[in-house]
């Protein structure tokens, strides 16, 4: 329980931190790039070392590239749509979800399984 | 257009609002966290590159453009569609630098230290990612 008040903290901290440097920037283009800021990561790493060692770590590291084509797929969908089809931004935000949990956990199921 | 840094941002953004990202930010790690003791590390491994506040700061954009645009007197729904769409973009091409980040790690973590692998896979994020942007900008 303390471990994931730790994490909650420093995740915390680390994805508000990524988020307040994306608001600084101009021209939004460039502010998107800490969309996808190791802000996660970075906070669950390095408590994986600590706790778990480093292969650990090493091993989140291996699934974190699939999440990444994952990710690439649910925010170029969402660009997309934005720019070409009349929908809200929260739905369009949510309703691309399923295409992160399908490319993630599928290329996960086909190459790490 | 060349990058700057525009502080006014940070006046709009409300207290509740650095709350939620505050929130969502932790929640997903204390997830991916629990994910990784419950199902092991590749899985939670995954979740680090999920999009956990990418919707609450769309919809802050989306939020922020509209006003700035009724306050003029203007419909802001289609500036407000296009800054989101730009933003998103953004973020596919901050991925690509999250992937080298991950490699980095994957390649480094064993032989290295940490807080040196760490440091040094943020930096290779931020240049990949910047890199990526200004080849995209300049096509």
């Amino acid at each position: 329980m303390k471990l994931i008040l730790i994490r909650f903290m420093i995740g915390g901290i680390s994805v508000s931190t990524f988020a307040l440097l994306g608001d600084l920037f101009k021209p939004k283009s460039f502010a998107g790039l800490f969309g996808a800021a190791p802000s996660v990561a970075l906070a669950t790493l390095a408590l994986s070392v600590m706790a778990e060692g480093r292969d650990n770590a090493a091993t989140q590291s291996t699934s974190m590239m699939l999440s990444c084509v994952a990710l690439f797929c649910y925010s170029s969908c969402v660009s997309w749509t934005m720019m070409h089809r009349p929908m809200r931004t929260i739905w369009a935000t949510i309703v691309f979800l399923p295409v992160w949990i399908a490319v993630g956990f599928g290329l996960w199921s086909i190459l790490l399984k | 257009m060349l990058v700057k840094v525009d502080t006014s941002r940070l006046k709009e953004t409300r207290w509740h609002e650095f709350a939620v990202r505050f929130l969502l930010g932790g929640l997903i790690t204390a997830f991916a966290g629990i994910m990784g003791h419950k199902y092991g590390a590749s899985v939670g491994g995954l979740f680090l590159a999920f999009p956990a506040i990418f919707p609450a700061s769309a919809t802050l954009i989306d939020k922020h453009e509209k006003e700035k645009k009724e306050r003029a007197g203007l419909n802001g729904h289609g500036r407000a569609r296009q800054l989101v769409s730009v933003d998103a973009a953004g973020t596919a091409m901050g991925s690509i630098g999250l992937f080298v980040f991950a490699l980095v790690i994957h390649e480094t973590i064993r032989d290295h230290n940490t807080w040196l692998v760490i440091g040094g896979a943020t930096v290779v994020w931020l240049g990949v990612s910047v890199l990526i942007w200004y080849v995209r900008k300049r096509m």
